[in-house]
């Protein structure tokens, strides 16, 4: 029997694995299953659902269910082990209220209506529906009038057919993910600070260090797996090894860290600059001078660029809401700007008028003199009483723990490795602390290094795999490219076999936009791919109401019926993750496949299939000829008659053109790869689905996913994002890219563990990244054009970068800063895992976190329900004075996994300037007892 | 609305089960009580089973025991898998009970030493929670402590040990430990345990506990000392010396 044989083979191959990672498997998982076989289940490699860490698992199958799960002992991040949310992989799928059929809303007459009520649709009817009012929204308002809201839960396949749909087909850029919430400030940070995305190190680094620094990441509740591996460390050397834990609130991590350091929201941008001001004012002599000089550059940017909010005067604010929304135009300098922005003669008082918001990103090369002298304020008693976060802290002891922390950081012979997520990402200035972590690291020459570097983790388990390497950003293409540069289009244009000029150089809305532009009628077609966006964005009741009240069309696509499906007017049950072929990214590089395990549930289809059936509603005739973009002088050009020179047919629809040409069908169904398995998108699965045509879902005919891989992997060819081929994939438990001549590269930029930098011969290292190494050189106030630019080929940046306060900050009105987050046992808004009963039991609902002095001060107590209430909205929750997070005074935690405690209707949408990353860790509110 | 007796039946059923119940004063080892409850015997002839502190429970928590209960009916207990004892600061279920069967003494805030008229929840003993380390994911390396988590006196009542994976070689586990001095038995943890049959559980105090003798100090540990200040001087039962003397015949015996 074959499933004997494959059984056998995937024994040994894990055995293997073991054998060459040093660890003794148990003999029964080393020995052939047969017993399994006769049993009825199959075991198959795949990678847990949840967070960014990657852990592998097996799954066992039996009857077209997900009977269980394991950990993979063979997986190098887990190693057999999981979190809880792991545990329950087997047991997302079986949610009572799944959704296994399109609904949508209608009249009594079974039509589509804006008020009607959601009924069972058959998928041709919801297919009709969508493609009518696609077309009315691009009729009307041109691609600009599409959106979707992509994700880093896309598989890569998924994300990489969405964003290829949306800009080769619809020239659209309006695609932007909720990973845009999640890591668009490291994304930025990378790019700024080496030229080319994602970590230089991998998950080995832990075991390789001697000190680990979290910065605003709670990695005991969001990585657990991560931070076994970080407790095993400690407990390796305990006298040696030390744990630093930075946070607004003490949090899990505190449990094992050496030192606990609580500081004011927004002011790790201050910590970062002390640690540096220590460096280099106190200890010039620790400054790895042969690296600096070598292989880094100085630089800094603009500071009056506005917090990614909207103009101040938006019809659709309140006055409250206006009081915040007003500093996006200027804003009156405080104290503590004097002081940290004296550097361009800002005085108290004096307004900041917020003229470069457009040019946040633009950053120019100054001399270390300058780096240097901006870095002057901040001693240690001033940032000491900046940032001393918890008021019944003895100032001391605080100043006793910051020195702590930088003579670590500058101790000579010791590693360092700083952690972050979701505590720099989401923050009003997130790009800048991610660069200034930088800053620290590349002054110390500790990046790059085994046990040494900047490391951000990632929230999503393919925010880095999809999100960011697939490029289904507004501003993005595959590989680090971007829409703006006609040389990453023109090579896209040939990956893709599209006529020159297809794409549009026009940068997208982000998906805080895609929100405004509902609300103000710009876009009135939205497509939400596996996400949950009218939940998990902030000032939540403006989007809420513009998806309603607003004249558009809303498709969700999701496997349960969340807060965005309520909202929408049309929605598709998903198949889940183990219900079709993938692939995920992890925050280490490393690219994991998996196949389908099972039948999708119900009718529901995967994603896959639902993005390509829609392309074969679109002639080319419809899309491809001028089109009108807003701030685009000529629009886009009409390329009809150079696809005809291409071979193409003005009839010819997008589907034949994108998906089904000679390329995907030169990937046949059965595939040996698949022997044994099924595949929904190629060839139906048994069940009797009527397909978006009304008749029987038969299958493409041809292996999809596969040939989506082997086109989307051409374009990081050569370029260092280099993949291996689909079947590799299958046969190992993923690869860290680049992956050159079939080896994966643990560090990168390092030139003895990565081919790229040897390549460069620059020497030990080389930070290759190509993008914005040419740039212009200045002073502390800005670039000077008669010095002409730098190039920076091959080089880092070391930023400067000033402390400045947030847009909002707590006062008489609202007093408390608020900051939200996760809890362990629940993945984002909810959607899967609290459907898991025992999930659903362990914390079934959102509390707010709060010190009980402050409890006492509002009149509030434990247990009580109370408004929380800011400018722009207000949720109940009860209180917690005594749980896993204990705020210091005058600061409140809400998880958001709640869709009953909907706390992003309190949040405010400012973001990023540079990256338009949403800052979900502070803004302004009071509460009262409900 | 909430309902005055939640035991099922109890007030359908009526004066037959009262009638029967009155005799039925036997404790019961295996319940659980509610915060501030006097000794078991105690309890079960003091409490006069009104279902005033049922009433009191913002959380329908408590409950009144029915003739399916295995214990006296009509006396509160809970079920903390089911729903747990949310461990409100203001007790609001000792103060009303009108027969000293919940006795805010048990539980009264400390000051300097000296106690208050004011309940402290964290003093109270309603049982203790008991791991199956064998059941427990923590002692098979899964990230969970989802008990630590929920323990509404983390850190203290539950503890976390770590210790090194040398199966993975680079993991831990993060092992949640019950902290029985201080767990207050509230079932936070029974409630929030993830297995399919909690792996921690609430059991009565004197079922889940053991002692050891007052002659025996931990020479270890200074605080031990402290067991002392229970010491009782018990009056020693004699025996006669003589007597035992004077009973040597049995030496000689040969069989």
């Amino acid at each position: 029997m074959s499933l004997n044989r494959r059984d056998f083979v995937k024994a040994t191959a894990v055995a293997a694995a073991a054998t060459a990672a040093g660890i003794t498997l148990p003999k029964e998982l080393l020995a052939a299953t047969p017993e399994s076989v006769e049993g009825g289940w199959r075991w198959d490699k795949a990678v847990c659902r949840f967070c960014g860490t990657g852990c592998g698992i097996m799954v066992a199958t039996k009857n077209e269910k997900i009977v269980a799960v394991k950990g993979d002992p063979a997986a190098p991040v887990n190693r057999g082990l999981n979190c809880i949310k792991g545990y329950f992989n087997a047991k997302i799928m079986y949610g009572a209220d799944r959704l296994k059929q399109p609904l949508m809303r209608v009249d009594e007459n079974g039509n589509f209506s804006k008020n009607g009520k959601f009924k069972t649709v058959s998928w041709k009817k919801a297919y009709d529906e969508m493609e009518k009012q696609m077309k009315k929204s691009l009729k009307e308002l041109g691609p600009t009038g599409i959106a979707v809201f992509g994700s880093g839960q896309y598989t890569v396949q998924e994300g990489y057919a969405m964003a290829k749909l949306m800009k080769a087909g619809f020239r659209s850029n309006n695609i932007d993910p909720n990973a845009r919430h999640c890591m668009a400030s490291a994304v930025a940070g990378f790019i700024q600070t080496f030229g080319i995305d994602e970590p230089a190190g991998c998950y080995d680094d832990i075991e390789l260090t001697d000190t680990v620094i979290t910065w605003g990441a709670n990695m005991a509740e969001m990585h657990p797996v991560l931070w076994s591996r970080v407790t095993d460390r400690k407990l390796s050397d305990p006298d040696n090894v030390r744990i630093i834990n930075l946070s607004t609130f003490t949090n899990r991590c505190s449990d094992l860290a050496d030192v606990e350091i609580i500081f004011k929201p927004h002011t790790d941008l201050a910590i970062w600059n002390y640690i540096a001001r220590e460096i280099v004012y106190n200890n010039p002599e620790i400054i790895d001078r042969d690296f600096v000089d070598k292989y880094t550059e100085f630089a800094t940017g603009f500071v009056n660029t506005g917090y990614g909010m909207r103009s101040p005067g938006h019809s659709k604010y309140s006055a409250l809401e206006e009081e915040t929304v007003s500093k996006q135009a200027s804003k009156k300098i405080s104290k503590n700007e004097a002081i940290t922005l004296g550097y361009l003669g800002h005085k108290e008082g004096d307004t900041l008028k917020m003229t470069n918001a457009g040019k946040a990103g633009a950053h120019w090369a100054i001399p270390f003199g300058e780096f240097k002298k901006a870095l002057e304020p901040y001693t240690l008693d001033y940032v000491a009483r900046l940032s001393k976060g918890n008021p019944d802290e003895d100032m001391a002891s605080y100043k006793v723990k910051l020195k702590l922390m930088a003579s670590l950081y500058m101790e000579k012979k010791r590693k360092v490795v700083s952690f972050w997520t979701m505590g720099m990402n989401q923050h009003t200035r997130g790009v800048w602390v991610n660069e200034q972590a930088y800053m620290v690291h590349l002054l110390l020459g500790k990046q790059a290094k085994p046990g040494n570097g900047a490391f951000s983790l990632t929230g999503q388990p393919s925010a880095c795999g999809t999100a960011r390497e697939v490029g289904t950003f507004a501003h993005r293409l595959p590989a680090d490219m971007v829409v703006k540069n006609p040389k990453h289009r023109e090579i896209s244009e040939k990956i893709w076999k599209i006529p020159k000029g297809t794409l549009n150089p026009k940068v997208g809305t982000h998906i805080m936009k895609i929100l405004r532009d509902l609300e103000d009628g710009k876009i009135k077609f939205a497509w939400v791919n596996v996400c949950n966006p009218f939940m998990c964005s902030a000032n939540a009741n403006h989007w809420l109401k513009a998806a309603r009240n607003m004249d558009n069309f809303i498709v969700v696509s999701d496997s349960y019926p969340g807060v965005s499906a309520k909202v929408a007017d049309l929605v598709l049950p998903v198949a889940m993750i183990y219900e079709k072929w993938g692939a995920y990214g992890n925050a280490e590089r490393r690219t994991q496949h998996w196949k389908q395990q099972v039948v999708p549930v119900g009718h529901s289809m995967p994603d896959l299939w639902q993005y390509i059936e829609i392309s074969k509603r679109f002639k080319l005739k419809e899309v491809w000829g001028a089109q009108k973009i807003p701030g685009l002088e000529g629009g886009l050009p009409d390329v009809l008659s150079e696809a005809q020179k291409m071979g193409y047919n003005p009839d010819d629809t997008l589907f034949d053109v994108l998906f089904a040409n000679k390329d995907a069908k030169s990937y046949p169904w059965p595939d040996p790869v698949g022997e044994g398995f099924h595949n929904t998108e190629a060839a139906g699965d048994g069940r009797e689905i009527k397909g978006t045509n009304g008749e029987d879902w038969k299958g493409y005919g041809f292996f999809i996913q596969k040939y989506l891989w082997e086109e989307y992997r051409l374009f990081g060819e050569g370029k260092a994002h280099d993949y291996a081929d689909f079947d590799t994939y299958h046969k190992v438990r993923g690869l860290k890219w680049p992956v050159v001549d079939g080896k994966e590269t643990p560090w990168r930029f390092n030139s003895k563990y990565d081919p790229y930098a040897r390549k460069a011969n620059t020497g030990e290292f080389a930070f290759y990244g190509k993008a914005l190494k040419s740039i212009p050189q200045g002073t502390l106030k800005g670039p000077v054009a008669s010095k002409g630019k730098v190039n920076l080929t091959n080089k880092a940046k070391i930023f400067f970068r000033p402390y400045m306060d947030p847009p909002e900050m707590p006062d008489n009105n609202y007093p408390l800063w608020l900051c939200t987050g996760r809890v362990l046992e629940h993945w984002h808004s909810g959607t899967m895992t609290m459907r898991v009963p025992e999930l659903y039991r362990a914390v079934p609902e959102a509390l707010c976190y709060m010190h009980p002095d402050d409890a006492g001060k509002f009149g509030v107590a434990q247990g009580d329900l109370i408004w929380i209430d800011s400018r722009r909205g207000k949720v109940k929750a009860h209180v917690e004075t005594r749980g896993r997070n204990r705020p210091p005074k005058g600061l409140i935690y809400v998880p958001w996994f709640d869709e009953k405690v909907l706390i992003n209707k309190v949040c405010l949408d400012a973001t990023d300037p540079i990256s338009k990353q949403t800052d979900f860790k502070k803004c302004a509110v009071k509460i009262y007892k409900a | 609305m909430k309902t005055m007796f939640r035991g099922a039946g109890f007030l359908g059923l009526g004066g037959a089960i009262w009638g029967n119940a009155a005799y039925k004063l036997k404790a019961s080892e295996l319940t659980l009580r509610p915060p501030g409850a006097v000794a078991e015997k105690d309890f079960v002839k003091a409490c006069v089973r009104c279902g005033t502190c049922v009433e009191a429970c913002p959380y329908n928590t408590l409950m009144l025991a029915t003739i399916d209960d295995h214990t006296a009916i009509g006396t509160p207990y809970f079920k903390p898998r089911n729903i747990p004892c949310y461990m409100c600061t203001d007790v609001p279920c000792v103060p009303v009970c009108p027969s000293g069967a919940l006795d805010l003494k048990t539980i009264a805030r400390e000051v300097g030493g000296k106690k208050t008229d004011e309940p402290d929840i964290n003093k109270a003993k309603m049982g203790v929670a008991v791991i199956d380390k064998d059941a427990c994911l923590a002692f098979w390396g899964i990230q969970c402590d989802a008990c630590y988590r929920a323990c509404p006196l983390m850190g203290t009542a539950i503890t976390i040990e770590f210790r090194r994976n040398e199966r993975t070689g680079k993991h831990a586990f993060l092992e949640p430990v019950v902290q029985r001095d201080v767990c207050t038995g509230c079932g936070l943890c029974e409630h929030a345990c993830i297995t399919e049959k909690a792996a921690i559980f609430v059991l009565p105090r004197n079922i889940a506990t053991g002692k050891v003798g007052e002659h025996y100090i931990k020479g270890w540990e200074r605080e031990d000392e402290q067991r002392l200040h229970n010491l009782k001087e018990k009056k020693e039962k004699e025996t006669s010396p003589e007597d035992v003397l004077n009973d040597w015949e049995d030496l000689l015996d040969d069989d």
